[in-house]
C-alpha cells in the first residue's frame, strides 16, 4: 500500500462514473480479455467511450440481469475477464443465486459492479435504494467486496482486479459528488483498512461515501479536544481483522459509517471481529433495518444520518459512556 | 447416416448409460432416476460421435463444451464420462457418498470432463451462452452444446438466454431440452403448460426440430442439420419418457427423485441388461 491522503478534501472534478468508465478503457487497451457486460444500463454508466473502442466487448444483455451473469460467467470460463454492470439493487438482490452458483460455487472469475448505492440512488428512490447488497454478498463463500471511496481508489481498484481471479462485488457512486481523499497514484492493498489519521480516543471506521464526511467528523472532534482515529475499510470482505483489533485496543470506542443497512455490512462486520477478538464499545452509524425513499443527497444524508453532526454526536456520547463505564449504576442502554 | 454399426453401439452405449447410473444411484440408495433415464440417448450421441472431447486432456482448448443445466441428473453424464475414459469406471461407485467427486449435482471443481457447475435450474443456458459468445469474439470454431430439462423452461431466465443467443446470432449454440412432460410435482401441462417448445423458440428466433429423443439416429440427424445451419441458435426438443427402460419406472408418474431399493435394482439391470443389442 502506498497512498497519499488529500490535504484539501474537496469535491472531485468528474463523476465517478467517468473515472470508471475510463479506468475500463485503460484495463482493457492492455488486455484484450477485458470485456464489459451491461443489462440496459450502459448509457446510464457513460459507457459510449468504452462501446466506440471496444464495440465486440461490449456485451450488452438488455433488461435481463440473471442472463447478464451467466453469460459473464460463460465468458469467464474462456478466460475473459467480465466487469457486469447494473444498478446495485438489481446486481445483488435480483441475481443473488446467478452470483451464487454460476459465479462463485463454480469458482469463476467475475467483476459485478453495482452502481448507485444506498442514499446515492436519490432520484430513484427507495425501490432502487441498496441498503442490503453488501449483506447479500457478504453471505455469498469467496466473493470479495469493494467500496471505492473515491477516484484514485476507484481507478486503482478497477486496475488491479483486471489481474486477479475470483467473484468481486464492487460499489459504484455513479453520478452523486464525492470528496476527494487521496491523491493520484496512490495504491492501496485490497484486505487492508486506510489509516486516514491517528487518534486515542476513538475510532471512526468509514467506507464509501461516508468516508469524506467522517474526515469532517474527525476534525469537528479535533477542534473539541477529541483526538480520532479514523480508518477507511473499504474491503468489506475479507475484513481487515487486525486493523480492527489494534484500533480496539488503542482506543477502547469505535464508531462505524455506513450508507448501507447496519445490518450485515460494515457495522456487522467490525461487530463480529470486536465481539470474537477485542470486545469493545461500538456504535453503528447507517440506515437501520429500513427502506430507503426519494429524495435530494443532502436530505438523504439527513434521513439516514450520514452526517458529520451525527458522527460527532455519536464520538461524544461513547465517549461520555467511556468515561463513566466504570461506575456501577452507570447503565449504558440509557445513553445510547 | 449413422451406420448401422454406429447405430448399434449409440443404442448400447445410452443403455450402459443407463445400467452404470442406476448402479451408481443404488450405492446411496436414492436419486434422481426419471430425469437420468430420459436423457441417456442424447447423451450417448454427444459423447458418442457428436462431440470434440479428450478424456485424457478434458481441458483440451479446442473441445467442445457441454453444459448439463439439468444438473440433477448428472448421473447420466457421470456414467457417459466414465465409459469414455474420463476417470476410473470404479469412481462411479462414490457417487454420493461423502468427500465423492461425483456430486448429486453437476460441479466443474469436481469431476474431470465436466465443464459447468449446474444445479440451480434455468442458469446453464445462460452459461452456455456466455461460453459460445465467448468462441465468437475468440472466432474458435468451438461448439457449445447444453442440456435442459423441460420443467426448467419455466423459469424465466431460459427465455432471456433465448432472447440473448439469437440477438448474438449464437449458431455454435445447440440447446437440447429433455421433454418428458414430468416434472416433480406431476405432469408439466397441469403444472405450468409449457405447449410447444419448438415453435415457441422459433418464435425467438431460433433453428428448432423436434425429434423422438430415444431415437439415436433421429438425434443424430437433427444435430446433423443444426450443425450445418448458420446464424441462429438451434434447440432440439427432445421428446422422451421419464424413467425411459424401466417400465416399472416408466409407469409411476413420480419418478424424480425416488428410492433405488437393491430390489428394484436388480430387477432395473434385469430389464436393461435385456435391452442389449448384440453386435
Amino acid at each position: 500500500m502506498d497512498v497519499n491522503i488529500a490535504h484539501e478534501n474537496t469535491f472531485e472534478k468528474i463523476s465517478l462514473r467517468e473515472v470508471y468508465v475510463n479506468s475500463l478503457i485503460e484495463i482493457a487497451e492492455k488486455n484484450d480479455k477485458v470485456v464489459a457486460v451491461d443489462a440496459d444500463l450502459m448509457l446510464s454508466l457513460g459507457m459510449k467511450p468504452f462501446i466506440d473502442k471496444f464495440p465486440q466487448r461490449a456485451i450488452n444483455a438488455g433488461v435481463q440481469e440473471a442472463n447478464m451473469i451467466g453469460v459473464a460467467a460463460g465468458l469467464s470460463l474462456l478466460g475473459f475477464v467480465p466487469y457486469a454492470h447494473t444498478f446495485a439493487c438489481f446486481a445483488s438482490r435480483r441475481v443473488c443465486d446467478q452470483i451464487f452458483i454460476s459465479c462463485s460455487y463454480a469458482k469463476l472469475n467475475v467483476r459485478i459492479i453495482g452502481s448507485d448505492p444506498g442514499i446515492t440512488a436519490t432520484l430513484n428512490g427507495g425501490t432502487h435504494m441498496t441498503f442490503e447488497d453488501i449483506g447479500i454478498m457478504r453471505t455469498i463463500p469467496n466473493v470479495t467486496i469493494l467500496e471505492p471511496t473515491d477516484s484514485t481508489m476507484l481507478r486503482d481498484l478497477v486496475s488491479q482486479t483486471a489481474d486477479l481471479y475470483g467473484v468481486f462485488y464492487m460499489r459504484l457512486i455513479r453520478k452523486v459528488d464525492v470528496k476527494k481523499v487521496y491523491e493520484d497514484g496512490s495504491h492501496f492493498t485490497i484486505g487492508k483498512a486506510v489509516q486516514l489519521r491517528e487518534g486515542r480516543d476513538i475510532t471512526i471506521i468509514a467506507t464509501g461515501y461516508c468516508v469524506g464526511d467522517s474526515i469532517e467528523a474527525a476534525n469537528q472532534l479535533e477542534e473539541k479536544g477529541i483526538s480520532a482515529k479514523l480508518l477507511n475499510i473499504f474491503t468489506i470482505k475479507p475484513i481487515d481483522r487486525e486493523a480492527i483489533i489494534a484500533a480496539a485496543e488503542e482506543t477502547g470506542a469505535i464508531i462505524t459509517v455506513e450508507n448501507h443497512n447496519i445490518i450485515n455490512g460494515l457495522g456487522s462486520a467490525v461487530a463480529e471481529v470486536l465481539s470474537e477478538c477485542a470486545p469493545t464499545w461500538l456504535e453503528r452509524i447507517g440506515a437501520r433495518d429500513e427502506f430507503g425513499e426519494v429524495g435530494q443527497i443532502e436530505y438523504l444524508k439527513e434521513r439516514y444520518g450520514l452526517t458529520p453532526n451525527k458522527i460527532v454526536a455519536a464520538a461524544e456520547r461513547m465517549l461520555s459512556n467511556k468515561k463513566n463505564r466504570n461506575n456501577p449504576k452507570f447503565d449504558p442502554r440509557s445513553h445510547s | 447416416m449413422l451406420s448401422i454399426e454406429k447405430k448399434l453401439e449409440l443404442m448400447n452405449f445410452a443403455t450402459r448409460i443407463r445400467i452404470e447410473a442406476l448402479k451408481a444411484i443404488g450405492v446411496v440408495g436414492f436419486g434422481h432416476v426419471g430425469g437420468t433415464l430420459s436423457i441417456c440417448e442424447a447423451v450417448a450421441v454427444l459423447y458418442g460421435v457428436v462431440m470434440r472431447v479428450d478424456p485424457g486432456n478434458p481441458g483440451w482448448k479446442d473441445r467442445d463444451y457441454l453444459v448439463f443445466s439439468k444438473g440433477h441428473t448428472g448421473p447420466a453424464l457421470y456414467a457417459a464420462l466414465a465409459i469414455r475414459g474420463f476417470f476410473p469406471m470404479d469412481d462411479l461407485k462414490t457417487m454420493n457418498t461423502s468427500g465423492t467427486h461425483l456430486p448429486s449435482h453437476c460441479d466443474r471443481t469436481k469431476t474431470p470432463g465436466i465443464d459447468m457447475s449446474t444445479g440451480s435450474l434455468g442458469q446453464g443456458g445462460s452459461c452456455a451462452a456466455g461460453i459460445a459468445l465467448g468462441h465468437k469474439i475468440n472466432q474458435s470454431k468451438n461448439r457449445v452444446y447444453a442440456v435442459l430439462g423441460d420443467g426448467e423452461c419455466d423459469e424465466g431466465q431460459v427465455w432471456e438466454m433465448a432472447l440473448f443467443a439469437n440477438h448474438h446470432k449464437l449458431d455454435n449454440l445447440m440447446i437440447f431440452i429433455d421433454y418428458n412432460h414430468q416434472q416433480i410435482d406431476g405432469f408439466t401441462d397441469q403444472i405450468c403448460d409449457l405447449g410447444n417448445l419448438d415453435e415457441k423458440f422459433e418464435a425467438f428466433g431460433w433453428y428448432a426440430q423436434s425429434v423422438n429423443g430415444h431415437n439415436v439416429e433421429d438425434i443424430y440427424d437433427a444435430v446433423q442439420k443444426a450443425l450445418i445451419h448458420k446464424g441462429n441458435p438451434s434447440v432440439i426438443i427432445l421428446n422422451t419418457i421419464k424413467g425411459k427402460g424401466v417400465s416399472f419406472w416408466e409407469a409411476n408418474l413420480f419418478n424424480h427423485n425416488i428410492s433405488v431399493t437393491p430390489e428394484l435394482l436388480k430387477k432395473a439391470l434385469e430389464e436393461l441388461e435385456s435391452q442389449l443389442k448384440i453386435n
